[in-house]
């Protein structure tokens, strides 16, 4: 960006393995402590370590107060020589991996166990909504208490209105998404959904309809960030990272969100992983709203601002189709596991290009494009992030 | 365009009243200080004292340059509706039992944009204007208006929610014997109230306007003597239940303050009228208005005192009586407490010297009879929670605000009629 001189480091040397996805649910009596448990432990498993062998420990979670990564540790029984808290919701899980991939790299971990997950007791979300921010608690909660519904209700009728979107454009996405969603055994959505159905659906707040919305579920995800040598050595898939980004509060002046932070920062994700959009195998994109999908196909550089809508026109968005997208089914049909949705297209994306997706596998993917959007402090999404990444495929 | 409301049915006692549900009331204390605009109908936000910049949502620090310097300052409300929508799902009750509800985003021609409230009659992509009210929850919040009045518009059901109409309301208003009351009472009528109950103590003693008031349409006078708990407790008992809009307006007023009068006598009558006759009526009132804060159009919506300025600072030469008028302030700011939960707003009417018999010594400015109506009547309207009647009444709390300790001394200088 501007002003900045030096080259950054790259990431040669250190690698992503172990994804893991606990099954969600709509509703648990369960912990978030609980559902953290879980996917680490399938994580670790899967790996061959024991909880020993983490010397590094991440977490991203909204339910676990009164404690954090913290009382984990305790909780946990894991004695950790480097150790991260990230509340970035949407964008954590590919702050996680760089926040990791650089302890990795200098030495201060070896195995850093990143994990997000959070429980969806039935009166969760309203809690969580009421005092989520400072910001939100003062200026958007007490207009209708509507929370990201009306937040991205608002965005996507000014989109509409700026670019001529219609609302069947923003279906493609969900269709699409469904589609994905019914080979992946684990989507909490489970039927087919037409475009007939999409558009039919009840307004929740206009022009938000049913399945503009994810579906708040608990659940956890959760991979490993390690030396290429041990993971070679361990004989477990892994993808490299090529290049990733973060950015916050981008365009503060913009009067309401058109852009990401990614706009800011694309040429240089780009440049750092020596890429070009046309070489991404599948995209997977923070989908808690169909809208925000489609910001993201501009501001990372498939198509150009406004033209989305004609973008989803043209391409197909299924795990077959021409533009692999969000192919577990994203948060819109897999479901929406709190801080988890942060991490669901970054692990699943280590699955794709390790081989390992099975059932949702694109075939021959070898480079994918993952991008996080987190945190409507007020008005618009804050935190933003994005990473290439590679594997050796099938 | 906004549907006229129509004449609410009579209740039927077999249902339920709706309990009040309100919306969130939590606040950062920097975002108190749109509370404490909206009491008084001002849209102010923060303004950056060291580099100008304007603030929303409100702020500790500056988002320009990081001074902690961030006064209140009127802000022109001029802006547009960008974009919009239709809450028809909320996680909050009180919007649950409400939808559809609109909300916008305005982007103010000052700079920032806001998420506020939107009228049913704002053009969608218009241009709107921007209020600052108090919500049901007592807290101040923002709200766009088309930019010119349409036929109806205060009957928005969203815009009725912040407001104390008195249309189909049914008020009663204390002291028939003030020389206030015929111009209180004609205001109401004339601001489609459906019944006007007048307070007249000591029925057997005649007075100048009973005639007048008997005129005014939809007056009914009925005994209350708000020094007598007996007579108050026995009117609750008649009409508590269909009370909207309590309009405290007796009062004692006799010149003096404490070395000029020879005993306590007056200040005693002083006492019992403006301190403990708001109590008294408060204690008898008060549970049934704040039942009845949801109950339909013709909900409990507003208790309004009328108070002398001189509760902010007293006013020696009438010493005794602002003390009174000192005590009944801080009362009432116990009563808004108390009434909050039910969503029923308190609004304190602050008058300079009236135009009476009792202030008559004192220079001009006075206040009329029917302004301090008319002010009463728009501050409902409005939804007001503060309102300053007069010339004098406005540069008293200017000055108060600038400085109480200068305006005490200030104030022992003066007659009272403004400095
Ligand atoms: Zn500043």
């Amino acid at each position: 960006m501007a002003g900045r001189t030096s080259k950054r480091m790259g990431y040669e040397g250190v690698v992503l393995a172990a994804p893991a996805t606990t099954p969600y649910q709509r509703f648990s009596k369960e912990t978030a402590h609980w559902w953290i448990a879980r996917a680490l432990r399938q994580s670790l498993q899967s790996a061959g370590l024991s909880p020993r062998d983490v010397d590094g420990f991440s977490v991203s979670s909204f339910t676990l107060f009164p404690d954090t990564a913290v009382g984990l540790t305790q909780h946990l029984g894991l004695t950790p020589r480097w150790l991260d808290h990230i509340p970035m919701g949407g964008a954590s899980g590919v702050v996680a991996l760089r926040r990791a991939a650089r302890a990795v790299q200098a030495g201060d971990a070896d195995i850093v166990a990143c994990v997000a997950g959070d429980t969806n007791h039935v009166d969760s979300f309203r809690r969580m909504l009421s005092s989520f921010s400072r910001f939100a608690q003062d200026a958007s909660y007490p207009y209708g208490a509507g929370g990201p519904n009306a937040c991205f209700a608002l965005l996507t009728d000014h989109y509409m209105s700026a670019y001529g979107a219609t609302r069947e454009d923003f279906g493609r996405i969900c269709v699409a998404q469904r589609d994905n969603a019914l080979k992946n055994p684990h989507a909490v959505m489970k039927k087919p959904l037409t475009m007939d159905q999409y558009l039919s659906a009840r307004m929740i707040s206009d022009p938000i309809a049913l399945f503009d919305c994810v579906m708040p579920v608990s659940g956890a995800e959760a991979f490993l960030v390690m030396r290429e040598e041990d993971a070679r050595a361990a004989g477990l898939p892994h993808a490299h990272i090529r290049g990733s980004i973060e950015r916050h509060n981008a365009f503060p002046e913009d009067p309401i969100q058109m852009r990401g932070g990614w706009a800011m920062d694309i040429d240089e994700l780009y440049a750092m992983a020596d890429a070009r959009p046309d070489d991404m195998d599948l995209l997977q994109t923070y989908d808690d709203y169909p809208v925000i999908s489609m910001m993201q196909f501009e501001d990372l550089g498939f198509c150009g601002k406004g033209d989305g809508p004609a973008f989803v026109r043209e391409r197909d968005l299924t795990i077959a189709g021409d533009f692999p997208h969000n192919t577990s089914g994203g948060q819109l049909s897999a479901g929406q596991a709190g801080a988890a949705g942060g991490f669901i297209g970054l692990v699943e994306a280590i699955r794709q290009i390790t081989g390992t997706a099975g059932p949702t596998q694109v075939e021959g993917a070898t480079t994918a494009m993952v991008s996080g959007f987190g945190m409507i402090n007020y008005d618009r999404g804050v935190c933003s992030s994005a990473a290439i990444i590679s594997g050796a495929g099938t | 365009m906004t549907d006229a409301i129509l004449p609410p049915p009579k209740k039927d006692p077999q249902k339920r009243t709706r309990t009040q549900t309100l919306p969130s009331g939590l606040r950062s204390r920097a975002a108190l200080g749109l509370t404490a605009a909206a009491a008084e109908g001002r849209f102010m936000l923060q303004v950056c004292g060291e580099c100008g910049a304007l603030q929303y949502p409100p702020r500790d620090a500056c988002s320009t340059c990081l001074s902690t310097d961030l006064p209140w300052r009127d802000i022109d409300p001029a802006g547009e509706l960008i974009a919009e929508t239709t809450v028809r799902t909320s996680t909050n009750t009180y919007f649950r039992e409400r939808t559809p509800w609109r909300v916008g985003t305005v982007r103010l021609d000052a700079g920032p944009s806001v998420m506020c409230h939107v009228h049913g009659d704002a053009p969608r992509g218009g241009r709107v204007r921007i209020i600052n009210r108090l919500d049901k929850s007592g807290q101040g919040v923002l709200y766009a208006l088309p930019p010119e009045g349409t036929p109806h518009m205060e009957d928005d059901p969203q815009l009725r929610e912040i407001t104390a109409d008195p249309k189909f309301r049914r008020v009663l208003i204390t002291d028939a014997r003030s020389e206030n009351a015929v111009a209180l009472a004609e205001a109401f009528a004339k601001a489609g109230a459906s019944i006007i109950f007048i307070g007249e103590p000591e029925g057997w003693r005649p007075y100048p306007h009973r005639a007048a008031l008997e005129a005014i349409p939809n007056v009914q006078i009925v005994p209350l003597d708000v020094t007598d708990t007996a007579s108050v407790t026995e009117l609750a008992g008649e009409i508590g239940g269909k009370t909207d809009i309590l309009v405290n307006n007796a009062r004692f007023v006799r010149p003096g303050g404490i070395m000029d009068r020879g005993d306590t006598v007056f200040a005693r009558d002083e006492m019992e009228v403006n301190y403990l006759g708001l109590m008294r009526l408060a204690q008898s009132f008060g549970p049934a208005m704040r039942g009845r804060g949801a109950d339909g159009d013709n909900s409990a919506a507003a208790w309004v005192n009328i108070l002398s300025v001189y509760a902010y600072s007293n006013m020696p030469a009438f010493g005794a009586f602002s003390a009174s008028n000192a005590a009944a302030y801080s009362l009432s700011q116990c009563l808004r407490a108390e009434m909050r939960p039910g969503g029923v707003r308190v609004m304190n009417v602050y008058t300079g010297p009236t135009d009476d018999a009792w202030h008559q010594p004192l220079p001009p400015p006075k206040v009329a009879p029917a302004a301090l109506a008319r002010a009463i009547v728009s501050g409902l309207k409005d939804g007001l929670e503060d309102v300053f009647v007069g010339d004098v009444a406005k540069d008293l709390i200017e000055r108060w605000r600038a400085g109480a300790k200068v305006l005490e001394r200030e104030m022992s200088e003066t007659d009272g009629g403004g400095a």
